[in-house]
């Protein structure tokens, strides 16, 4: 059953050939103070690759990871005061909350680029790679597409 | 040749496990074999690295030794001629309170020396490159005569907040952050450089700063206030002259912690004022939130109550490090642009406001790039970090420097006499220094002249032949898409 168009055999092949097309960023958004907050505006080089709402939803669902790495409250002011009280050595043994939400958000971004954004010829790169600047989404090139449509061609009168 | 397939799940076998953090590189025959380089190896910023890139200081490490030295000392006197007489005499709990806080404050010195301050990595090419795009779109493009100075406005809590273009790293910097001159970095929430330990105090290490000067603070006190108490006593039994010949080491300790005590315990003070309005040595100096400005001037940053604001400083998540220090340079993914020479760099992203090209800083680097020797004797101590630890350069002048950028003409370094540990920044009439409002030359022109240029240019990595094996990679890799 063929439902997307094409597949890969490595991301890590389409980022090098990736590293040559187009790049799309996501800058910070300040305007909460120094929190990690990313745009979500819509930029218009991606309005024929993919749907509004699920880039808005990716966007948004990253925020709120952030949000919540960064969020003050009882439990990372227990995480603090335990590591003040060890000198700070408990981080030897344990990463922090922050660490643990990242690796979250490395996983959320992975399972997005598989099921969604590949698909769509784009790839979305995590913004710690980048030093929380920017979210950077690379345009695939089109290529792949044009050749693979050829071989469908080419295997449907093979059938017949 | 190339199949139509769905985008099954990862059990297929030819469908690889997808990871967006590069591994290792492709291999191609047209690549040179280049040995594995760590990312502090080739750090653009001017720090220095230990233990293998664990940890990194400023480069002028000397005033570091200096602060080391008299804690260890003072203490060590303290433990080797007091504390036998005062255990003895009033309680053994003396020696071990003293030891307590002789170990804290050690340990948190290191942890501020030593740990990444909250620096922000330069941008990458491509990201230059769009900013670039961005700013000219704004600025309508102009030739002949230099635009102004790159700012963004943003308004954070209903103050509005300039936003400035850092011209070394290529980025707006977020609110808080500063460019420090002296490490040629961006750090976030920047607070000061400060000499004495050695690092620029930052978001990442501002909570064991202010933990390292308090518990100074009361260790300087701890060990003002026994030994007086020793020669007191002492005295009393054996006259004050025996008393002297009988532990000399006491009047040194006396000296260096009187000396000491002004200043380390006039500057905790000023932090947590500092820390309960939740501002920065920075924005302190410059006024940046004092109802003198303006009648609707306040703190956006601050919490509100005073014990939000401690908890938030002190007790906070600690982010961790944006720099990978550790981690290996990758020969395929975009490195930062090292600042070179200020009027090459900033002559060519003239011109490329012109030009539609994607990545124009790529093209117009190599020239300088390629052909710098690696000069000896720059940031890259690989040795383990048992050996000795190098004194770096001359010891610089015991201020402390809150707000420099790279736009100054000169390093407003105060050069006063000091004896003991003393911080100046207690003081309230600091407004010498130069703001980086004043005179936007690019800071690419390093205001020290000196060797310190060179260490810039050295990217013996990236060279124009990458470039082209990279799109052969690129070619490969379309190829080898097509599968069995």
């Amino acid at each position: 059953e063929i439902s997307a168009p094409w597949t890969f055999h490595n991301l890590q092949e389409l980022r090098h050939s990736a590293s040559l097309a187009n790049k799309v960023f996501l800058q910070r958004d300040y305007s909460d103070g120094t929190t990690c907050r990313f745009q979500t505006k819509f930029p218009s080089e991606l309005e024929s690759r993919i749907e509004r709402p699920l880039f808005e939803d990716t966007v948004k669902r990253l925020n709120i990871y952030y949000a919540e790495a960064e969020k003050m409250g009882g439990q990372s002011y227990l995480e603090g005061c335990l590591a003040c009280a060890t000198a700070y050595l408990i981080f030897l043994c344990m990463e922090t909350r922050y660490e643990k939400v990242l690796k979250k958000i490395g996983r959320y971004i992975q399972e997005q680029n598989e099921k969604i954004y590949a698909p769509r010829g784009l790839l979305i790169t995590d913004p710690i790679e980048r030093g929380m600047r920017v979210v950077s989404l690379q345009l695939l090139l089109l290529l792949c597409v044009c050749v693979c449509e050829r071989e469908t061609d080419k295997e449907k009168h093979k059938d017949r | 040749m190339l199949h139509l397939r769905v985008a099954e799940p990862m059990r297929e076998c030819e469908y690889s496990q997808i990871s967006t953090r590069s591994s290792t590189p492709m291999e191609t025959p047209y690549k040179k074999r280049t040995p594995k380089r760590r990312k502090w190896q080739a750090f653009p910023g001017r720090n220095k690295f230990f233990c293998n890139g664990r940890i990194m200081m400023a480069r002028q490490t000397g005033v570091f030794y200096l602060t080391l030295v008299l804690i260890l000392v003072t203490s060590g006197l303290f433990f080797a001629f007091d504390c036998p007489f005062l255990s003895m005499q009033i309680t053994p709990a003396i020696p071990v309170i003293g030891g307590v806080l002789f170990v804290f404050v050690l340990g948190t010195l290191f942890r501020t020396s030593f740990s990444d301050p909250g620096v922000l990595p330069r941008a990458t090419p491509d990201e230059a490159a769009d900013l670039e795009r961005q700013i000219d779109v704004a600025n309508g493009s102009s030739s002949g005569y230099r635009p102004p100075p790159r700012t963004r406005e943003v308004v954070i809590n209903g103050q509005t907040v300039k936003l400035k273009y850092c011209f070394t790293c290529k980025i707006f910097r977020p609110p808080r952050a500063s460019h420090c001159s002296l490490c040629d970095n961006c750090v976030e929430r920047f607070d000061h450089h400060c000499p004495w330990v050695g690092n620029c105090v930052g978001k990442r290490n501002y909570r064991f700063f202010y933990m390292f000067i308090l518990s100074l603070s009361f260790l300087t006190i701890f060990i003002f206030a026994f030994v007086i108490t020793h020669v007191i006593l002492r005295s009393h039994r054996y006259g004050f002259l025996n008393t002297l010949k009988d532990s000399p080491a006491s009047v040194l300790e006396v000296v260096v912690c009187f000396f000491s005590v002004w200043s380390i315990v006039g500057l905790s003070g000023f932090h947590t004022y500092l820390i309960s309005s939740n501002q920065t040595t920075n924005e302190d100096i410059k006024g940046s939130w004092s109802s003198k400005r303006g009648k609707g001037n306040y703190n956006p940053y601050s919490h509100g109550n005073v014990f939000t604001n401690c908890c938030a400083a002190l007790c906070g998540p600690l982010p961790p490090s944006l720099i990978d220090r550790r981690g290996f340079v990758q020969s395929d993914t975009p490195q930062p642009i090292p600042p070179t020479n200020g009027i090459t760099m900033y002559g060519s992203t003239q011109s490329q406001s012109h030009m539609a090209a994607a990545t124009p800083l790529l093209q117009s680097e190599p020239v300088i790039l390629t052909d710098e020797a690696f000069l000896p004797g720059r940031t890259s101590l690989g040795g383990p970090c048992s050996g000795a630890l190098p004194l770096g350069g001359h010891p610089t002048p015991p201020t402390s420097t809150p707000n420099l950028s790279c736009d100054n003409d000169m390093l407003p370094l105060r050069n006063e006499q000091s004896d003991g540990l003393r911080h100046h920044h207690t003081d309230g009439g600091h407004h010498h220094f130069l703001t980086p409002e004043e005179a936007p030359s690019p800071p690419g022109m390093l205001p020290c002249g000196s060797p310190l240029g060179h260490s810039h240019t050295i990217q013996g990595f990236y060279n124009p032949a990458s470039q082209d094996s990279l799109h052969e990679d690129s070619v490969r890799g379309l190829v080898k898409l097509s599968s069995v």
